[in-house]
């Protein structure tokens, strides 16, 4: 090649911006363009490793609030999620930010109520988080990749590219998206930090990642861990002899509007049996 | 040419100087924003884009509205247009500037929209208004000053400039449309996924754009005496006419599809707007505005007795102008928003340093107009043969 490093820049430029880049990329072979490639992130030696990750839960198995709680509390303390206080000691709806939290089954489900369904059915708590869909809207929409898919199946969000348009706020079906309206780190309490995981800073757009970070080290999502006995299951539903696999071949499991298209990979078990 | 922005009697630099207050006032709110965060606003997780979407929305409206314009004038050689096209040029520029000003504005992380453009990508919505907007913006700008250059050394404009002319017809339709599929595409939002919305926005931008153009024509006609005439500015009535019916038959098949079908998700927005949901109606009484206003300046423009008198045309205009600006400025996004995806109403008002952040940024659009017309008009009295003192 007689193309020299500023040309090439010049063409790659162009040819990135007309939506080519990846192709001219993948396609050489020379040192100068091994160095602009995107980086691999090969997984760790301990990592779990998945064709696609899913996740089933059995709300039947959480007994007491306190179960949620503890659901909860793990993952916001694992990834230096705010709480925002009112200072009656509610939660601050307006600045909030959730990555998994619990909403009766009218609102997680709207629609599928009916009148005569009893109020303990209708208040009946799921917890919900990102669905991580197979056909993510709020990828689609990002204008920056900042929310991307993994080849597992994992929808991620870079808070370092996030420009904050909340266009992917605007796209999600679920609800899943929080944004730091206010800097989230003055309301982080330092007994719960995890020095292991990045705060955030103000004007950028978060949200569960399946615990992407534990998955690497080899270690199951804080929630699931966190979850009473066989409430909550998580594991690659592309493996027929997986747990999640087993169960969603067998039971019956409902997600969240999937008429929309989305395709989620969170499975909640209707009626769950003892030996789910 | 750029010279005769900055010659001007005393009440044309009191009008700057007003300008440049709230412009300030606006960026020290803005200043407050960038250190505090978007927690300044209203917004919250539930309505995550309020006001400056909405400015945004409507004023891509205006951009676009340019070429209701210049397709009469240089596609079906409409002559009496020749004078008032550079003022449709020039609005064009000023709002897709205040355009790009209010997604700054939106934006959590202002220092970071460069990447937009390091970061290339073709499936997001938002990448190509990015693009098709600077596209517009250079296109107007090119074609305004070139055409305004040629007159004023009163010769016709090189031939070359023909064809950004024709190119700003179908990129003026791009924009909004555009701007229309950053809403229509998305599952979930039933009050915004709906087929009809970018033919609504089109609708309406040509409704509202050549609105405020008569009123901007009626106003430059008392200050200077720059007159566009009498006749292009009853035929940009009439255009405003045909687009305000198109835009409230599109609105009223809306209604149709939401409450003929009965699918609860789709009538809900609409419900929220017009007659409220869950007892929260605190938008009701704007829509209804909204709807009068329309219903009432469509009527006035309907009947050439009364569009044919100006006093009640620059009425007539006012009123539609405020009506789509709550329509589509304030509504549209709103209602998209509630109730949110677990069914329930989380409402929204713009706070005061929100509103003085938009009234800024209007401000700054508004600057830069009367600064383009003030170019525009001296041009015009000069080759009218009148030479006024400055």
């Amino acid at each position: 090649m007689s193309m020299d490093r500023r040309q090439f820049l010049k063409i790659a430029g162009i040819s990135s911006i007309l939506g080519f880049g990846a192709t001219a990329v993948s396609s050489a072979k020379s040192p100068v363009f091994e160095t602009l490639a995107p980086p691999q992130v090969e997984p760790g030696k301990d990592a779990l490793i998945a064709k696609r990750w899913a996740m089933v839960v059995d709300m039947s198995k959480f007994k007491t609030e306190e179960d949620i709680k503890k659901v909860v509390d793990a993952c916001h303390h694992t990834h230096n999620v705010p709480d925002f206080r009112n200072p009656d000691g509610t939660a601050d709806t307006k600045f909030e930010i959730k990555w998994i939290w619990k909403e009766p089954y009218e609102r997680a489900f709207p629609g599928a109520e009916n009148t005569y369904m009893g109020e303990h059915l209708k208040d009946m708590p799921f917890v919900v988080l990102c669905n991580h869909c197979e056909n993510p809207p709020c990828v689609r929409v990002c204008p920056t990749k900042a929310t991307f898919k993994l080849t597992n199946g994992i929808t991620m969000q870079d808070m370092h590219r996030c420009i904050g348009c909340r266009f992917c706020m605007a796209a999600c079906p679920y609800g899943s998206r929080s944004f730091n309206w206010v800097d989230p780190r003055k309301t982080l309490k330092p007994e719960f930090e995890n020095k292991d995981y990045p705060t955030r800073t103000k004007g950028v757009v978060e949200k569960c990642t399946f615990c992407s970070e534990r998955l690497q080290a080899g270690k199951i999502p804080a929630c699931v861990e966190a979850a009473p006995k066989g409430a909550m299951f998580f594991g690659d539903i592309e493996d027929q002899n997986s747990e999640v696999r087993k169960i969603v071949t067998t039971q019956l499991t409902i997600r969240r509007r999937p008429e929309l298209g989305t395709g989620p990979a969170v499975y909640y078990i209707i009626g769950g049996s003892e030996h789910a | 040419m750029l010279e005769k922005a900055f010659e001007g009697g005393k009440s044309y630099w009191a009008w700057i100087f007003f300008l440049c207050a709230l412009i300030v006032v606006g960026f020290y709110y803005y200043l407050q924003q960038f250190s505090i965060g978007l927690g300044l606003t209203g917004m919250h997780r539930d309505v995550s884009w309020g006001l400056y979407i909405g400015q945004f929305t409507f004023l891509v409206g205006v951009a676009a509205s340019a070429v209701m314009l210049v397709i009469p004038y240089y596609l079906h050689d409409f002559k009496k247009f020749g004078k008032i096209v550079i003022l449709g040029e020039f609005l064009a520029i000023s709002a897709v500037l205040m355009c790009m000003l209010f997604i700054m504005a939106d934006m959590g992380q202002p220092m970071r929209f460069m990447n937009i453009l390091l970061h290339p990508t073709p499936n997001s919505v938002m990448f190509w208004d990015f693009l098709v907007l600077a596209g517009y913006l250079v296109i107007n700008a090119l074609v305004g000053w070139v055409t305004l250059g040629a007159d004023k050394k009163g010769s016709p404009p090189p031939k070359w400039i023909k064809f950004f002319i024709i190119l700003s017809i179908p990129w003026a339709v791009s924009i909004h449309t555009v701007t229309a599929f950053l809403y229509a595409g998305l599952p979930g939002r039933h009050f915004w996924l709906s087929a009809i919305m970018a033919a609504r926005f089109l609708a309406s931008a040509f409704a509202g754009g050549p609105a405020l153009l008569i009123i901007l024509s009626l106003i430059v006609r008392k200050v200077s005496k720059f007159d566009p005439g009498k006749e292009p500015i009853q035929a940009v009535g009439r255009i405003v006419g045909y687009a305000m019916f198109a835009n409230v038959f599109f609105l009223a098949l809306e209604f149709f599809t939401a409450f003929y079908s009965g699918i609860p998700g789709h009538a809900s927005g609409f419900k929220y707007l017009y007659v409220g949901l869950e007892g929260h109606s605190e938008l009701v009484p704007l829509m209804w505005t909204s709807s009068i206003f329309a219903a009432v300046s469509l009527l006035m423009l309907i009947f050439p007795a009364i569009r044919k008198k100006e006093g009640l045309l620059a009425l007539a205009c006012v009123m539609l102008f405020i009506s789509l600006w709550i329509d589509k400025g304030f509504g549209l996004i709103i209602g998209g928003f509630v109730p949110n995806p677990f069914e329930e109403v989380h409402t929204y008002w713009p706070t005061m340093p929100e509103s003085v952040i938009t009234v800024g940024v209007w401000a700054i659009g508004f600057l830069v107009l009367s600064m383009l017309y003030k170019i525009a008009i001296s041009v015009r009295e000069q080759t009218a043969g009148i030479e006024i003192e400055h």
